[in-house]
């Protein structure tokens, strides 16, 4: 063997037994994603949200001085993906926690195996069964669905409306929405006339529209988090030009409005400030980290808007960087950190966590927007 | 205070019926035009391209990208003959040098085709929706007649649906290309035998086909919107169209197309979305099981067909 | 003959052990997880070749069957039942033990049907449906018999996205672990993982054994002779629709199988696996694997879906797959075990000569 190959294997052994012990110097943290496939809006922006977060956390010498090693596994919104790839996560990889995943089927699947596990959770899923009952290690950080309903119904009160049309998808997301608009309607003085269910896939949703109208609803919502809530508010406002038109906070993401050109002036839905983040009042304590969250990632990712949805893994990465920083890396310690937090200031809203609360936020993590010349503007009270 | 005035229309039924209807029409474009996509691979090949959705797809998407340099009339011919092209493409590097396969393999061969088309597009253009703009008015526009409101771009959708079928009648009619092509269908031997050169027209049929695919994606996109995933749906959709209104007629798959939108559209009518695939399945099952010939099929002729 | 039959199922048996050994030397006895989740998925597939390469006729709806068993099994592992505690047919079940209180995830008391009597009742349902479906839609053929196959999956799917009580768009979570036997559990808990590799791969032993069994034999003549030539099969006086719908059928009651067991391993289950893309992934795994090969089918499956599961290619999984399907259609559209480079590579120079 000549010198150099000598040099080379023994630089190889030496490396191999640095290396582990480099490795742990570093917070794994897994996270699992819908990058590609169905529920892609949800789960590339999230991707891009962490891996943008990760890198600059690192870069400033990462969690007291520890670096964070981010493993994101593209489960294309397939529960059985998710299954796969967390127990590979918690068992192989033994992550300290996991980030995800982006929809509500796929959190289900994992509850338990997290729970069972011991992993702390931080779900980017919005239904409210993450987190009722409570699970001790799983949390969430999309503001609770319910919320968004109730403050709908108090719009809608101030507007005189008492009979609506509900149309939702056929995603856990919409299921849910429908859900909570279903059960919270008689307290609030709402009477829900139809109901459709259509398919996330959906191409025309005039039909739907037209039997939703039909009815004679002073009102109508529309409850999902894919591109067909830009097809149906088009559909509805070509059916009956005039009716109030009201979506879910999957509206957050200007090229819904963008696709639905003309049709979304007039629309109204609650939504984290991130999207009106230039015209909140300077005393508004999201207002700095809003700003900068869109800042940094509209210039790491030139031509790509902000959206609401990437904010929830900034938030769940915050959270988790946060409570490791206070805590330690232990992951008793961490869980019970975050169970203590209060006021922490995130871009779904200000958080306050609790034992019985994982997910921290309440109603006024939400403000009534809508849109204005192709523009989010917060709806004027 | 008054009550917000109810602001929805107030519809008789027989205007009921006819909103229905205008949206059934509006689904039934698109599935027509993907069934005559079918149709005319089919009747010079044999084969069932499970790829046919992904020209529509390739359509739509390329004509929102060209459109940002340069006008509509432009960006969507520029589509269309992109399309085409990749469509031609598709036949000589997979299709061509495949000697009698059977039906199972070219099956698996076209979806195979149309998960790498697919996953071509979702690198190239990501996974945003897209949507060319309404030919003519906006989002909200729309035209009223008598108390139904229909937007102008199903009128478009449903004028380049049927121009399309008459442009085909001519062409397969009356020009000597068509001519040849029918020939190739009838029976690819003798044809051969008559010095037509039946690879090219294989290559022809899948230009064609791509061709009118994308046209109908872009004349839909302003409606449906555009995204990577679109294609396979469709391709079912057109597929079942094809099948319903027999295998190989063209024109049988237009009325198909309609047939089925127009039974999709009542089906909400009567009973929740939810099940509206289902619906519009089972009675495309029956239509098999009692009658696989396709609606306007011929019974003798199907009996002899050899797959 | 025989003994040539065996013995590639005891190579199998021992590779098996063989890769159990390995992980557990390289410590890395994760892997487990996702070779167990393969050998379940390598059951539907093993069903479908039989009806696909020795049966030829085609089904792009057979994920519907391993829905409908999966499903069942969840459904009515997972439903409350305690309402109904004083009747009679409860009092009954309840002594055959078939129904059974236990504790659920957050403490709750509850009344489910134990999980033995619930893989009964989906595998009895499934064998129900298939029937019913088999006799009209096998007397189709070709791309009638495709399309009506893929009717009834998107029916399936339709059905289980849309209905509240089977979980809409959110699936089936919480259900419990499956025992087997005193000691034999099938359950996702870390603890189980080498008992339920063993389960899970001796499940798909088995069915080789069987499958391998049913194609040297009469049935197996009689099927391939109906693959081959159907009216010739017939005139020789082959019952052609019997045979194809007692295959049906039993593709369908190996995925229903293989839906019941991978639902309580991982303790839940969702509209996705009654999906379409599903179906199509079964089919092209076949048709990769060798239509008339279960064994090259076994180990195209076995390494697609484990390479899959594990996330090895990120977000190119879907290319990757189609890729391949399309190499192997091109090249050697027997199967990948029957790939003759020689005659390829003539093939491609011939061509390049003439021309």
């Amino acid at each position: 063997m000549s010198i150099f190959t000598r040099l080379a294997a023994a630089l190889t052994i030496v490396a191999a037994f640095i290396a582990p012990a480099m490795a742990a110097d570093t917070i794994k943290v897994g996270a699992i994603l819908a990058v590609t496939g169905p529920a892609s809006f949800l789960g590339a922006p999230e991707a891009k949200t962490l891996e943008m977060l990760a890198a600059d956390i690192n870069a400033k010498g990462g969690v007291g001085g520890k670096k964070i090693e981010l493993i994101i596994k593209d489960s294309q919104a397939s529960p059985e993906k998710a299954i796969s790839f967390a127990k590979q996560l918690i068992e192989e990889e033994k992550v300290f926690a996991i980030i995800g995943p982006s929809t509500s089927g796929e959190t289900m699947a994992i509850k338990n195996l997290a729970e069972e596990s011991k992993t702390l959770l931080l779900s980017c899923a919005a239904a409210e069964v993450i987190v009722k009952p409570v699970a001790k290690y799983v949390f969430k950080t999309p503001q609770m669905d319910r919320d968004a309903v109730i403050r709908i119904f108090e719009q809608m009160k101030k507007m005189n409306i008492s009979k609506i049309g509900v149309l939702s998808s056929n995603t856990g997301f919409g299921k849910a929405g429908k859900e909570q608009i279903e059960k919270l309607a008689p307290e609030h003085g709402i009477q829900v006339l139809v109901s459709e269910v259509y398919d996330k896939a959906a191409t025309d949703l005039t039909a739907e529209v037209t039997k939703v109208s039909a009815a004679k609803v002073q009102g109508i919502i529309n409850w999902s988090i894919e591109p067909a809530q830009s097809i149906c508010i088009k559909n509805a406002r070509q059916v009956c030009s005039t009716v109030p038109v009201f979506q879910s906070h999957g509206f957050g993401n200007i090229q819904y409005v963008k696709a639905a050109g003309a049709a979304a002036d007039g629309v109204i839905f609650p939504a984290g400030r991130l999207l009106v983040a230039d015209s909140l009042s300077d005393k508004n304590p999201q207002k700095s980290i809003l700003l900068s969250y869109k800042k940094a990632y509209e210039a790491k990712y030139a031509g790509e808007d902000v959206s609401t949805f990437g904010g929830h893994a900034y938030d769940a990465f915050m959270i988790l960087t946060k409570a490791i920083k206070e805590a330690g890396a232990d992951k008793e310690k961490v869980r019970t950190a975050i169970e203590n937090m209060k006021g922490f200031v995130g871009t779904g809203g200000v958080f306050n966590f609790s034992a019985e609360d994982h997910n921290g936020l309440d109603k006024n993590a939400f403000e009534m927007l809508t849109v204005k010349d192709g523009k989010f503007v917060v709806l004027d009270k | 205070m008054t009550d917000t005035p109810c602001c929805v229309p107030e519809w008789r039924l027989i205007e009921l019926f006819f909103q229905y209807l205008v949206a059934g029409l509006t689904y039934g474009t698109i599935y027509a035009i993907v069934g005559i996509g079918f149709n005319i691979i089919y009747n010079t090949t044999g084969i069932i391209n499970f790829a046919q959705g992904e020209f529509v797809m390739l359509g739509g998407m390329t004509a929102v990208t060209l459109h940002a340099f340069l006008p509509l009339p432009l960006a969507i011919l520029g589509a269309v003959l992109i399309t085409m092209a990749v469509g031609g493409l598709i036949e000589i590097v997979f299709i061509r040098w495949l000697v009698k396969p059977s039906v199972l393999r070219m099956i698996i061969i076209t979806i195979g085709i149309s998960i790498l088309v697919r996953e071509a597009a979702l690198m190239l253009w990501g996974e945003g929706v897209r949507s060319l703009p309404y030919f003519t008015g906006n989002e909200i526009s729309a035209l009223s007649f008598g108390g139904v409101r229909v937007s102008p771009q199903v009128l478009w959708s449903l004028g380049v649906c049927a121009i399309v079928v008459v442009l085909l009648n001519l062409f397969f009619k009356f020009t000597m290309l068509g001519r040849e092509m029918r020939a190739c269908a009838t029976n690819r031997d003798a044809a051969t035998l008559c010095g037509i050169p039946t690879r090219n027209m294989i290559t022809l049929s899948f230009v064609l086909s791509a061709g009118i695919g994308a046209l109908a994606g872009c004349v839909v996109s302003p409606i449906t919107q555009t995204q990577y995933a679109i294609g396979s749906g469709l391709a079912i959709k057109g597929f079942t169209v094809a099948i319903l209104g027999g295998l190989g007629n063209s024109m049988a798959a237009v009325a198909a197309g309609f047939i089925l939108g127009i039974l999709e559209s009542f089906s909400i009518w009567v009973m929740p979305t939810a099940y509206k695939d289902a619906i519009s399945i089972s009675i495309l099952l029956a239509m098999l099981f009692l009658r696989p010939s396709g609606l306007f099929g011929n019974r003798e002729a199907f009996k002899l067909k050899d797959f | 003959m025989r003994t040539g039959r065996h013995l590639h199922i005891l190579i199998l048996l021992a590779a098996v052990v063989a890769v159990q050994l390995l992980t557990l030397a390289a410590v890395k006895g994760f892997y487990l997880t996702q070779l167990t989740m393969t050998a379940y998925y390598t059951l539907i597939i093993a069903g479908l070749c039989l009806l696909m390469g020795y049966a030829g006729q085609i089904s792009l709806g057979h994920a519907g069957f391993f829905a409908i068993g999966g499903y069942t099994s969840a459904v009515l592992t997972t439903v409350d039942l305690s309402a109904y505690k004083g009747s009679a047919l409860a009092g009954i079940l309840m002594q055959l033990s078939f129904l059974t209180s236990r504790q659920d995830l957050y403490g709750g008391q509850m009344l489910s049907l134990h999980p033995w009597a619930a893989c009964f009742v989906a595998i009895l349902l499934t064998v129900i449906i298939a029937y019913a479906i088999g006799i009209p839609v096998l007397k189709l053929k070709g791309h009638y018999l495709a399309m009506a196959t893929l009717g009834f999956g998107t029916i399936i799917y339709s059905v289980v996205l849309g209905t509240q009580k089977f979980g809409a768009a959110d699936g089936i979570s919480s259900v419990p672990a499956f025992p087997l036997l005193p000691g034999l559990t099938v359950s996702g808990a870390p603890g189980l993982r080498i008992q339920n590799y063993y389960i899970a791969w001796g499940l798909v032993a088995a069915a080789m054994l069987l499958l391998l069994n049913l194609i040297d034999s009469r049935v197996g003549r009689a099927l391939r002779s109906i693959h081959g030539a159907e009216d010739a099969a017939s005139a020789m006086g082959v019952d052609t629709a019997r045979y194809k719908l007692n295959t049906f059928v039993l593709s369908a009651a190996f995925a229903a199988v293989a839906g019941v067991f991978l639902t309580h391993f991982n303790g839940g289950i969702g509209p996705s696996e009654a999906s379409i893309m599903k179906s199509v992934r079964y089919v092209a795994i076949v048709a990769v694997g060798g239509m008339a090969s279960l064994w090259g089918t076994l180990i195209m499956s076995a390494v697609l879906n484990f390479l899959s599961l594990r996330g090895y290619f990120g977000s190119f999984d879907d290319a990757v797959f189609g890729g391949i399907l399309i190499v192997i259609m091109l090249f050697s559209p027997e199967g990948i075990l029957q790939f003759d480079v020689k005659a390829m590579a003539k093939k491609l120079l011939r061509k390049r000569k003439g021309a």
